[in-house]
């Protein structure tokens, strides 16, 4: 079984800044990590190929710090990593990246399933991992918490609702989402690192995609950053206090008063 | 302090590390309050090859020695010093076979101990041989093809857990000493049976038990080295693992020290925090400093191992010395900067305090330990 896993590198923190001028993430200085649903991804990923085989290929889209991500993916099990990085690149939003994904994965060749994580922490759209289905024109099924079965060209796994879970049969090739209930990601091993530090990670530059320039980048991307601003903190709310009588009197007149009910 | 490890033992130190903190630390006061013994963690350390550190890559391992068993073993021993032994005492089990062992004994124990399938445990100490090793009353008597093990050894570590232990016994007891052997036994061979689990101050995640052998026919091919070397095997077992002792003494003392200096800057009275006393500061600095010193001796005594040289003696016994009895005082410092918090078994740091203890007095007491330096030190001398 063969099985891409498509992998972001995000900001290692939730306060990340916003450039005030372009309105956009500031990315530099901060530390890197592996985007958290990605490592879930990789791990289902790892214990696929272990089960039945296979090559595990780990994919990301990003400047080339976001080796880094890659070869982290391969101490954890990964067998191969693509870089896919290109100036013609910068300023893709989640159409654009999608987009380039997909043609990157085509590039790659057959795959039976591709996995995403569930969403970015930075970007948090979720909207990736189904970007890269519709354009790869395969089924997708997103927020997998669980593969019960899957074989040579069929997969039927729990899909995680508010609910509960929707169990959802496909055929394969495939592209699945994951939650992080799916499993527990290990931690890297010692025979794991010294491969990634050896080993010799691919490139992909637009000219290497059978990509329209036109859908690539800035210029691929519908999505128009207007303003990003922090909205205004909540102000502190009333407390009302003494006997439970006097409140609820009080705060019925609030309701009626101030608060028109 | 720089120590200038190479690439991969830095790659060691922080599986180790990042184990240590995220899986072992959680549930460190949890094993340590029910005494069981830690398998979830060791699946842990095997899948992350840290099992095979020390051992061949011929033999499955990934052909460190001494250094990367004292990275591993101290950073483990952070978060806890009871767990890190279930890793450590099977170095010490291993080392007779890695020391003396045969090719075909090295492939036939060696790839499951390195993979983490298997963990060992070395038996030397009976009721009435302790510090006194060669008075050893167990007897292994040659029946044909076989040895047959009779006696019981006491306090083993990784006892019961372990598949593979390495003992050693007596095939003449009126040699003494220059009469033991030291013999591979497996788990589940007829005759050898466990006796009861002790309940111990410290160090409570791992399991000491006695191996109790009644007529245990063993296969004549597990004798390790031959007849009357089973006290070179010991010693030379303890030269190379009592650096691995030193390094779970510096463990336990850096990660009470760590979670001192974190708690005495939170921690307010008259007004300040705590750390904000000279007194106290000049404590800090002391046994940063103690631990320190303890590291490079450590360090230079398991390069000096891994280098070949077979005269550490001396400098083995030094360093298990002087770490053991650092942590000692170090961790009874950290109590106290915790004032009754620390006497707390609400607080992590008693447990610190406790598992300290064993350090001083197994793998040879740090008496016995004095009593190694100086003969080496009487014995330079005359051969000046
Ligand atoms: C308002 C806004 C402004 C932005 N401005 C910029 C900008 O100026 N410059 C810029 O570079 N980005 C910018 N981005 C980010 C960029 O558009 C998205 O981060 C990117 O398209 C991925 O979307 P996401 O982070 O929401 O990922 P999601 O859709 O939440 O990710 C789901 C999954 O898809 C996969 N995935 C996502 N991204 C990648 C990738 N790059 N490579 C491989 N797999 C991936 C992973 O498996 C991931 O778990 C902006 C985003 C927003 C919302
Ligand atoms: C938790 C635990 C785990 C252990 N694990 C193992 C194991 O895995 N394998 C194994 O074989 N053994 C193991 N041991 C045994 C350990 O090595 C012995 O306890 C140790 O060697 C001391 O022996 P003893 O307890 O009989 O003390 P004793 O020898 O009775 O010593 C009592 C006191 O007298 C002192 N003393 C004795 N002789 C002298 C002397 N000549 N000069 C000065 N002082 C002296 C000692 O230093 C000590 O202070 C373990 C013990 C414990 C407590």
């Amino acid at each position: 079984m063969n099985i891409i896993v498509c992998i972001k590198q995000v900001p290692d923190t939730t306060n990340v800044r916003i450039d005030p001028e372009t309105n956009t993430l500031v990315r530099s200085g901060v530390q890197s990590i592996v985007n958290p649903f990605d490592m879930y991804a990789i791990e289902e990923a790892v214990r696929l190929k272990e089960k039945f085989g296979g090559l595990v290929t780990v994919i990301t889209m990003g400047p080339i710090q976001a080796e880094e991500a890659l070869r982290e993916a391969i101490s954890l099990g990964a067998d191969e990593a693509v870089l896919v990085s290109d100036r013609a690149f910068a300023g893709s939003d989640t159409w654009a990246t999608s987009y380039t994904l997909s043609k990157a994965v085509q590039k790659i060749g057959k795959f039976d399933l591709v996995i995403c994580g569930k969403q970015a922490i930075d970007g948090d759209t979720a909207q990736v991992g189904p970007g890269v289905a519709a354009f790869l024109d395969i089924p997708q099924i997103t927020f997998v918490k669980k593969i019960e079965e899957i074989k040579d060209s069929f997969i039927r796994a729990e899909r995680m609702t508010e609910e509960g879970y929707d169990i959802i049969e496909s055929p394969l090739p495939c592209l699945i989402t994951v939650v992080k209930e799916i499993n527990e990601p290990r931690l890297p091993s010692l025979k794991g690192k010294m491969r990634a530090k050896k080993i010799e990670i691919k490139k992909l530059e637009a000219k290497d995609l059978d990509a329209d320039p036109d859908s690539l980048g800035l210029k691929g991307s519908p999505t128009k950053v207007v303003k990003i601003f922090t909205p205004p903190p909540r102000k502190g709310g009333q407390m009302l206090e003494g006997e439970a009588k006097d409140i609820s009197e009080r705060l019925v007149d609030l309701l009626k008063g101030d608060l028109c009910l | 302090m720089d120590y200038l490890l190479t690439e991969e033992q830095v790659m060691i130190r922080d599986i180790a590390r990042q184990i240590a903190q995220e899986k072992i630390k959680p549930v460190a006061a949890k094993y340590d309050a029910e005494g069981i013994f830690p398998w979830d963690i060791v699946k842990i350390l095997a899948a992350s090859d840290l099992c095979g550190i020390y051992i061949e890559e011929k033999y499955g391992g990934t052909g460190g020695g001494a250094m990367e068993l004292v990275l591993a073993t101290e950073e483990l021993s952070k978060a806890c010093g009871g767990i890190s032994l279930a890793f450590a005492a099977t170095a010490l089990g291993t080392f007779p076979i890695i020391l003396f062992g045969t090719d075909e004994q090295k492939q036939k124990y060696l790839p499951d101990i390195a993979k983490g399938k298997k963990l060992a445990a070395f038996g030397l100490t009976e009721a009435g041989a302790g510090s006194d090793a060669g008075a050893i009353a167990t007897t292994a008597e040659k029946k044909g093809d076989y040895y047959v093990l009779n006696g019981t050894k006491q306090w083993i570590t990784n006892g019961g857990e372990a598949e593979v232990y390495t003992v050693v016994a007596s095939t003449n007891r009126s040699k003494g000493a220059r009469g033991a052997a030291a013999f591979i036994v497996e788990k589940g061979t007829k005759g050898f049976e466990f006796g009861k689990k002790e309940d111990k101050m410290g160090i409570r995640a791992s399991a000491t038990r006695e191996l109790v052998f009644t007529d245990c026919k063993i296969p004549k091919e597990n004798l390790l080295g031959k007849e009357g070397m089973g006290f070179i095997v010991a010693m030379k077992t303890f030269d190379q693992s009592r650096p691995g002792v030193a390094a779970q003494a510096v463990g336990i003392a850096q990660g009470a020290l760590d979670l001192t200096v974190e708690y005495m800057k939170e921690r307010k009275q008259f007004g300040k925090s705590i750390s904000s006393f000279q007194g106290l500061q000049f404590m800090l600095a002391d046994m940063a400093t103690q631990i320190e010193a303890s590291r490079a001796l450590i360090y230079a005594c398991a390069r000096m191992i891994d280098s070949g040289n077979s005269k550490v003696g001396k400098d083995s016994a030094m360093a298990k010395l002087f770490a053991s009895d650092m942590a000692m005082r170090v961790t009874t410092d950290c109590v106290q900067l915790f004032g009754g918090y620390g006497y707390m078994r609400d607080y992590p740091i008693e447990k610190y305090m406790r598992d300290a203890k064993i350090t001083q007095i197994y793998e040879g007491t740090n008496q016995i330990q004095r009593g190694i330096i100086a003969n080496h030190l009487i014995k330079e001398t005359a051969a000046k």
